[in-house]
């Protein structure tokens, strides 16, 4: 269980991010600093989800194509179907889930670098499907997808249409960043359980867990299954901002973008990912400043990260207690 | 039918080339190389500054690619890799590593070499023209022979070179290597230089035809892992016959679906998968690598 000091700490983080960050963002001026949070709010969600398959020792680098199956999954049925994109949201990320059984079943049994290399092709096929497919609209693309309508029951606002809002960044904020929450909760819930514990034997020793009666294959298609739902729901989302998708939204950088941010923040660390996305993504729009030198900088950044730290940056904190 | 077989053969001498390299590192150090596809490149842009901009022959240019990369290469393993791995506890950080030094890459061919697609003139004019039967410019032939001459000269100095016996103990067993007195360190260190040296030679060649830009590097990587995985991971025949299978089914694909639009790649995507959910391992691969 949760030390109180933990549940203090857990909740004045909730507190800041969602009163604390807008009061911040209101009294500075700084707007565009809300597409930037929302992005880095969902992103971590995406990479949480990649930081899940290396909990049980796989080297994820096809998040990208779930985000692309995830957004279009929404995107199709916004435009198409007229569904409401909130109910989308789910829809896309079972619909990954499907995909990634599908997917998932034979290709789990690979191991180290081959599960690495057929991920990383995954993205690829991912691309080419979105521009093969004529549901997809080709490289064309999906555009003008309204923005998502309001829910309301008994009467009672729930979520208000977004197309009224007055200040449509700061709807999504909100809506990454409690989304954000709840995935991280989740996690933290999940490595801390049975299954978790399970899962970390997969990671360390497969054959021995097998022996004692782990049914492996299963525990790996769940963990990969929950994984690729959180790649669709962030996918789905991004849709809703963007008002758009096409099959390049999500390219093999951005599947090693996810993976990065695992590491960036440490594999061994739960909340590395939401670090890392954070490190990442900021440490890339600060560098803006530097012009042509930027990608020089921030590569020669990750290279000394990973040779002073490369257990990522999370394991600065058991540096200093030793 | 005759066409085709001989664009894949020309397109399957360069891809083993690059496989080669790549699976050379792998199975040397159990990194998986992404900055592979960069290397390539770089070496394109060598050949064209020493050979357009400075003027010297073609074959100089080769060269002074292969020497260049292959300074790199050691360079990456001494001061990037091996520190890397002696420290991290998980084995998968060095890719990490190697996708920060993909992008460092990129940087640096952006910095020096531009954003411009470059290329050089032909080395040899005509075109070899059997009966309309089979058309290929004499450039091409001749670049695939060359290909085919390194990587009979890389598998020749692997087997009978005591470099490549040493770097092949240590690819087998690195323990039991280090115990026979293979300078595990050193023979790392040549073995990515040699590595890196094979992709350079590759840009060197390639850029006499189809030229060279920076958006290449990624691609190429993906399609060097794609070939690797179908001949197995670490082993140096998977790596010629992946390359050769790829650049026949890119050859065929190529001219059988072309009614269906661009979809070559998207079977060999679909298709490796399946081939993969059958044989894990690749073609040649030991099991579970």
């Amino acid at each position: 269980m949760l030390t109180l000091q933990a549940k203090i700490s857990a909740l004045a983080f909730a507190l800041l991010l969602i009163f604390g960050v807008p009061y911040l963002i209101e009294i500075s001026g700084r707007w565009d600093l809300y597409y930037t949070l929302t992005s880095v709010a969902l992103l971590s969600i995406a990479s949480a989800g990649v930081w899940l398959t290396f909990y049980i020792g796989r080297i994820n680098i096809g998040q990208g194509a779930f985000a692309l199956v995830g957004g279009y999954t929404s995107a199709i049925l916004v435009v198409k179907y007229g569904v409401s994109f909130w109910l989308t949201i789910p829809l896309a990320g079972l619909m990954c889930i499907l995909v990634a059984v599908l997917v998932g079943l034979p290709i789990l049994r690979l191991r180290g670098v081959y599960f690495a290399m057929v991920t990383l092709v995954m993205t690829e096929v991912a691309r080419l499907t979105a521009l093969a497919l004529p549901i997809t609209n080709g490289a064309k693309g999906i555009s003008s997808i309204p923005l998502p309508g309001g829910v309301s029951l008994f009467g009672l606002t729930l979520i208000p249409d977004f197309a009224e809002l007055e200040n449509v960044k700061r709807g999504f904020f909100y809506v990454a960043v409690v989304l954000m929450l709840i995935t991280f909760a989740g996690m933290y819930r999940l490595v801390n359980s049975r299954i978790g514990h399970l899962c970390r034997s997969l990671q360390q020793n497969e054959e021995l867990a097998s022996s004692i009666g782990v049914n492996i294959a299963k525990l790996r298609l769940i963990a990969f299954s929950i994984s690729s739902f959180m790649g669709g729901v962030a996918g789905a989302i991004f849709v809703g901002i963007s008002q758009s998708i096409y099959p390049a939204s999500f390219p093999v950088k951005d599947s090693v973008d996810f993976m990065l941010n695992c590491f960036l923040g440490g594999l061994g660390y739960v909340f590395g990912p939401m670090l890392g996305t954070l490190v990442n993504y900021f440490g890339w729009d600060l560098l803006f400043t530097a012009g042509e030198y930027q990608l020089l900088i921030y590569s020669s950044l990750l290279i000394f990260l990973m040779l002073t730290l490369p257990n990522g940056l999370l394991s600065i904190f058991s540096k200093m207690k030793n | 039918m005759e066409q085709i077989i001989v664009n894949g053969l020309y397109l399957g001498a360069q891809y083993a080339l690059i496989a080669l390299g790549l699976t050379l590192i792998f199975s040397l150090m159990n990194v998986l190389n992404f900055a592979h596809g960069q290397l390539y490149v770089i070496g394109g842009f060598v050949t064209y500054t020493v050979s357009v901009k400075l003027g010297m022959p073609y074959i100089v240019a080769l060269i002074s690619a292969g020497v260049s990369l292959a300074i790199i290469g050691a360079i990456l393993e001494k001061f990037l890799f091996r520190p890397v791995i002696r420290k991290s506890v998980r084995e998968e950080s060095t890719m990490l590593l190697a996708a920060g030094v993909a992008f460092f890459l990129d940087a640096l061919i952006l910095l020096l070499f531009g954003e411009k697609q470059r290329g050089i003139p032909k080395i040899v004019n005509g075109v070899f023209n059997w009966d309309f039967r089979i058309i290929m410019p004499y450039d091409r032939i001749l670049i695939g022979c060359l290909a085919v001459l390194f990587i009979v000269l890389f598998i020749t100095y692997m087997q009978y070179s005591k470099t490549g016996r040493a770097m092949r103990a240590l690819a087998q067993d690195k323990v039991a290597a280090q115990l026979m007195g293979v300078n595990v360190e050193l023979y790392s260190m040549i073995g990515f230089a040699l590595a890196a040296m094979l992709a350079g030679t590759v840009g060197g060649l390639l850029v006499s035809i189809t030229g060279v830009n920076l958006g290449m590097g990624g691609p190429t990587s993906i399609k060097a892992f794609m070939m690797v995985m179908i001949g197995g991971a670490g082993v140096i025949s998977g790596a010629i016959a992946g390359g050769f299978i790829l650049g026949m089914l890119e050859s065929i694909g190529l001219t059988v679906l072309s009614d269906f639009g661009d979809i070559t790649y998207l079977v060999i995507f679909a298709s490796l998968m399946v081939f993969l959910a059958i044989r894990p391992q690749g073609l040649m691969g030991k099991p579970w690598g």
